[in-house]
């Protein structure tokens, strides 16, 4: 994000909610989370996320790199289920605190 | 000549056991008449003339030196990369979409492909700021407006244009030293400053040609409330 910049905000990505780690009743894996993506409503509108990048973006006390925002990064990988769940595997696992949080899922690498 | 495609060749040579033939080496030699094909050649082989030997290189001085272990030779790699396929949706003239960097979301005009794989764009930069500039496939998406790109020239860029600036290291003088920091070095050239003109000349009259085009590749394009991309039709 470039300092000093007054421009218009434009939104590139779509919002997701993250759900929680990939799961069965007792046991969950958190090398793989749940991601629930605004819009996607069934397996078949997923093909398009697919391999789309997203990003868990959260605020952090001190400073690194010159800002507080902190940011893991992470991909859609398949499609969860029927009804357009999606799971994502980041680059470091996400924590758990973020369950329920916004991560955004963007446009590239695009094909279109 | 081209190499003839013969029929395979059947040994006449039954095997009776698995590793022991029935015939014999002379007996095999007759049977292929290999006499033959010697009495047709006067007594020996037909075979193809030498190529004449090579000259003796001239004899290496050789070296004192030799390394106390022995030196592995890095594998040869001749792999030429190719330049990244350009998708069909992208084709010169047509209007594109910066997803990411700088100038996200700006609605830009595609030139050529580089060499590299990476896609030469302009704004052009009179009507959206951004200049001629590369960019990579993965992060863009193609729009389906095209512009009349036949008037513009686009020959001279290449991937070496855009390569960074090499400055001269000058001797480092105690007096110099602070002075010499100061040279600016955020200010582009001119020469590429009238590239840039050039090129958007001939762009921003075939722009203007159609009608709200010039708006459209001013404006920003943003995500809304309740806009899906993936039932977006670009």
């Amino acid at each position: 994000m470039v300092k000093g910049r007054q421009g218009e905000r434009v939104r590139l990505y779509v919002r997701g909610t993250i759900l929680g780690y990939k799961r069965s009743k007792s046991n969950q894996y958190p090398n793989t989370s749940l991601i629930q993506i605004e819009g996607v409503n069934s397996k078949e509108e997923v093909a398009w996320y697919q391999g789309k990048k997203m990003a868990y973006i959260y605020k952090a006390k001190v400073k690194q790199d010159g800002t507080h925002y902190r940011c893991i990064w992470g991909k859609v990988i398949r499609p969860h289920g029927n009804s357009g769940v999606v799971r994502a595997k980041f680059k470091s696992n996400l924590p758990p605190k973020s369950m329920g949080a916004r991560v955004r899922v963007f446009m590239y690498p695009s094909n279109i | 000549m081209a190499p003839k495609r013969r029929t395979s060749r059947v040994t006449r040579n039954p095997e009776l056991i698995r590793g022991v033939r029935k015939h014999s080496r002379s007996q095999m030699y007759h049977k292929r008449g290999l006499w033959a094909i010697k009495a047709k050649n006067g007594g020996k082989f037909p075979h193809h003339e030498k190529k004449a030997a090579v000259a003796e290189a001239v004899a290496e001085k050789v070296s004192k030196f030799y390394p106390a272990d022995d030196v592995k030779k890095p594998l040869s790699n001749n792999r030429k990369h190719k330049p990244t396929k350009l998708r069909a949706s992208i084709t010169p003239g047509t209007v594109l979409i910066i997803l990411t960097g700088r100038f996200k979301g700006k609605r830009v005009v595609f030139l050529k492909q580089l060499s590299s794989g990476l896609l030469l764009v302009t704004g052009p930069f009179k009507i959206n700021g951004v200049p001629i500039r590369r960019v990579n496939q993965a992060y863009v998406i193609a729009t389906s407006t095209k512009v009349d790109i036949s008037e513009v020239n686009a020959d001279k860029f290449d991937d070496k244009y855009f390569a960074k600036q090499v400055e001269k290291k000058k001797k480092k003088g105690e007096s110099e030293f602070f002075e010499a920091e100061k040279e600016d070095k955020s200010s582009l050239p001119v020469e590429k400053k009238d590239d840039q003109k050039a090129v958007d000349a001939a762009l921003v009259k075939a722009i203007e040609g159609v009608p709200d085009l010039k708006v459209y590749l001013g404006a920003r394009f943003s995500l809304k409330s309740g806009m899906k991309p993936h039932e977006l039709v670009f």
